[in-house]
């Protein structure tokens, strides 16, 4: 128990630093780089949530796939430092950080009322994140789903190409 | 019993159908090929969704979905969707393939990605899980996003093709994360288990309010209702003309029937639980103030505009308000009323949307509201087809867009929501100004250069099926009505 | 269940230390004595100008995007590995659907030619681009 509570504070505290570190940076690349050690850390907490497939998930698609996908962008549009970028105070801020802390104030409100204080996680929980189970849902119960997902990636090829390929090729 | 899987055959004949398509088009090349065959799948899409209409809501109850898991939902409701999307695919390729031919090298992708959103669209109507709605909403979203930056050469096409994708892919969000708290909350993704437990009160009430207020705002974004639809305009104006009328009335009508799957399992509950923290009558009320906001707020910005396509992707948010009405209304004949409106819509949208990629030539040109000066001169078909979408999207009489008000102000009054009806009425007075002012424009207003654009037989043929279409659900709206074998 | 984990993140952190280790004790030990050209990029010699962000070219790009949709369909082989024995031939065929659908995909980028290497096409300049046309001459030695 302690464990996990341990494991779940080191996790926590070091994925809100390393998000602060992605929009404060003020060098892209810093912020990209911050942000793979944040989706690490989110797959620690997920494992302190008995969610392993979840996980490796993470790590695999966020920190591994994604994170290329982001680095090349930043590379492509060779972004300098983004300082010269940063416009001082305004209204939209002003506005922005008012709803923020709104935003704060209500989760603030409902933890303290003790409203969401059933936080145990189930003791069945720890069975049900490993991959035998997430496969013997997804191809029984959500057959469907799958496919529909097989789907939807066939049109994230198409499109994606479509928009990305520099010349298009000249058709007859 | 029935098989399962000739229930899902508007599904699977759509699925495979857009893949097929990009099959042929990979390995023939050929236009026409690609063309007509997606033309073939849509309409067996129609032909198939109308088959399984004929069976009774009692018997699809009983029949065997272990295949599915109870995930998707056949016949009644999402049959009639089927055959809406069908339609408005169709008169979207009818009309978009000589404007690509004019406007930009013509692209086969164009005609799959567009069978690719009906099959998201189609998945929107079938669903009976959450998962398969969030599924169905990107697929449609993704393609979306595309067709907007069809033309990749044009800077505001991609503009606003950029602007769509990050707004879009941060409604997505708020959509998931909506639905990851329901599930939380009532254990289940299933929409029909989710109602019986809330029937019993069984679930967290903090939780599932949340949830359905982040769909709620998910939803909205989609639809492009009062707070979240500064996207719409833009997007409508950047894309290219024929794929607009697509977006603005199947797309449109894609989120508003996910709303109306959540809102008959969810919103017409009756409920246990004392602790329900937004009861029924708190979300409906939320909704008709958007819905309000929506109508008024479309048709004012729709006023000042010059430009033609804006004028009628403003006048769509508008339109998105109206039809929220018979969501508000939470009853069975409001939700018959939805998906009267969202046929006569598409009709009188597409075809709109038809004659100004018509007008506008090439490389959009003629956009202007004084450009259609004397239309009657030049072109009295169109000028006259032209008059009958405005008369049917302000709603007079002998045109579909009347009966598709009165329905959903009935429905509304109805369910007590006798306030709503009668700013949706001074809003429609509002809107009055702008749609006859462009039939004045055309017909009573001289201009020295008048326009001659030639001619287009596929556009013809989408502004001759739209008029019938809203000619025919003016007079006899019952023909659409009979389609309505089922309850809520 | 955390303790089949904790080994990997007994792991990480003893690889963490080995480096940190290593680096903590080289600065301490070895000399610091910096000057500005031994701190300076070595550029073989030249002097080094510029910044060392060079701009990708986007044909890279499009081969990360077809990776990261093939990424996300492989993450969904992993559950249907462990299970399809169990489950027998239907969660077969539908993994099998699932699969012929991205190999259409994967087919048809490549029957389009989407997946072809953008090769530059460099322009030689043709004579006449570079010498004066008559006309221009002449009126040039005109205006002179």
């Amino acid at each position: 128990m302690t464990l996990e509570i341990i494991s779940f504070v080191v996790f926590a505290l070091l994925a809100i630093a390393s998000a602060l570190l992605v929009i404060t940076a003020k060098h892209p690349v810093v912020s990209a780089m911050s942000m793979i050690f944040h989706f690490f850390m989110l797959a620690g907490l997920y494992l302190t949530l008995s969610a392993q497939f979840i996980a490796v998930m993470q790590v695999m698609v966020y920190a591994g796939a994604i994170m290329v996908l982001v680095v090349f962008a930043i590379m492509l549009l060779n972004l300098g430092d983004e300082g010269k970028l940063r416009s001082g105070f305004n209204f939209r801020k002003l506005v922005a950080w008012f709803l923020g802390g709104a935003l704060a104030v209500q989760i603030a409100v409902l933890l303290s009322n003790g409203a969401l204080s059933n936080t145990a996680i189930s003791e069945k929980a720890s069975e049900l994140g490993t991959a035998q189970v997430i496969g013997g849902e997804l191809f029984t119960n959500y057959i469907y789903p799958i496919e529909i997902v097989g789907i939807l990636l066939f049109a994230a090829i198409v499109g994606a190409i479509y928009m990305a390929k520099k010349n298009l090729p000249t058709e007859e | 019993m029935i098989n399962e899987f000739i229930l899902a055959l508007p599904l699977l004949l759509i699925a495979i159908g857009s893949i097929l398509v990009l099959m042929l088009d990979a390995a023939t090349r050929n236009k026409q090929i690609v063309y007509y065959t997606s033309i073939l799948v849509l309409l067996g899409l129609g032909i198939s969704a109308g088959y399984t209409l004929q069976f009774d809501v009692a018997i699809i109850a009983q029949a065997d979905k272990t295949i599915s898991a109870n995930t998707i939902f056949y016949g009644g409701m999402s049959a009639v969707f089927d055959i809406i999307f069908a339609m408005g695919g169709l008169l979207t390729l009818f009309a978009s393939r000589e404007y690509l031919q004019r406007n930009y090298k013509e692209i086969n992708e164009c005609y799959s990605l567009v069978l690719l959103a009906v099959v998201g669209m189609v998945v929107i109507a079938h669903s009976n899980s959450l998962i398969m709605l969030f599924l169905g909403v990107e697929l449609m979203s993704i393609v979306f996003y595309i067709l907007t930056g069809f033309f990749r050469n044009r800077e505001h096409a991609l503009e606003a093709a950029l602007k769509y994708f990050i707004l879009g892919s941060f409604a997505s969000g708020f959509l998931l994360y909506g639905i990851a708290l329901i599930y939380g909350s009532t254990g289940s993704l299933i929409l029909s288990d989710i109602s019986q437990q809330i029937a019993s009160g069984n679930y967290n009430s903090i939780y599932l309010s949340i949830g359905l207020g982040l769909m709620t705002v998910g939803l909205c974004f989609k639809v492009a209702a009062f707070p979240f639809h500064q996207w719409a305009p833009d997007v409508y104006y950047g894309s290219p003309t024929a794929i607009s009328g697509f977006l603005c009335t199947s797309g449109k009508a894609a989120a508003l029937v996910a709303l109306v799957v959540v809102a008959k399992n969810v919103l017409s509950v009756e409920t246990s639980n004392v602790n329900y923290l937004l009861e029924s009558t708190t979300a409906r009320n939320i909704l008709a103030g958007i819905s309000a906001c929506t109508m008024i707020i479309g048709n004012l910005s729709a006023l000042a505009q010059k430009n033609v396509k804006r004028m009628l992707a403003y006048s769509s948010v508008a339109h998105a308000g109206y039809i929220l009405m018979g969501i508000v209304a939470c009853s069975t004949e409001g939700f018959y009323a939805v998906a009267f409106y969202c046929a006569v819509y598409l009709f009188m949208q597409v075809g709109a949307f038809a004659i100004v990629g018509f007008i506008e030539f090439r490389d959009e040109g003629n956009m202007l509201i004084s450009d259609y000066a004397d239309l009657r001169t030049t072109h009295p078909a169109l000028a006259a087809a032209m008059a009958c979408f405005m008369l049917s999207l302000a709603g007079i009489p002998p045109f579909g867009g009347f009966f598709g008000k009165y329905f959903l102000f009935v429905a509304a009054i109805k369910s007590g929501y006798l306030w709503l009806t009668l700013i949706a009425v001074v809003a429609s007075i509002i809107s009055m100004y702008f749609y006859i002012g462009l039939i004045l424009t055309m017909y009573f207003k001289n201009n020295e250069n008048p326009i001659n654009v030639g001619k287009m037989q596929g556009t013809k043929l989408t502004v001759a099926l739209s008029i019938i279409g809203v000619i025919l659900l003016g007079i006899m709206p019952n023909v659409f009505y009979g389609l309505f074998n089922f309850t809520f | 269940m955390l303790t089949d984990f904790g080994i990997i993140l007994l792991f990480l952190i003893i690889s963490v230390l080995f480096v940190g280790a290593g680096l903590v004790t080289a600065a301490l030990l070895r000399p610091s004595r910096p000057n500005p050209v031994k701190n300076s990029t070595y550029e073989c010699g030249e002097h080094p100008w510029g910044g060392s962000w060079v701009r990708f070219n986007p044909r890279f790009y499009v081969i990360a995007l077809v990776f990261l949709v093939f990424d996300v369909e492989l993450v969904l082989l992993f559950p249907w590995a462990v299970v399809f024995k169990d489950l027998g031939w239907f969660a077969f065929l539908a993994m099998l659907v699932f699969f012929a659908v991205l190999v259409v995909g994967l087919a048809y980028d490549w029957a389009k030619g989407y997946l072809e290497w953008d090769k530059p096409s460099p322009q030689t300049p043709k004579l006449e681009d570079l010498v004066l046309p008559k006309k221009i001459f002449h009126k040039q030695q005109k205006d002179s």
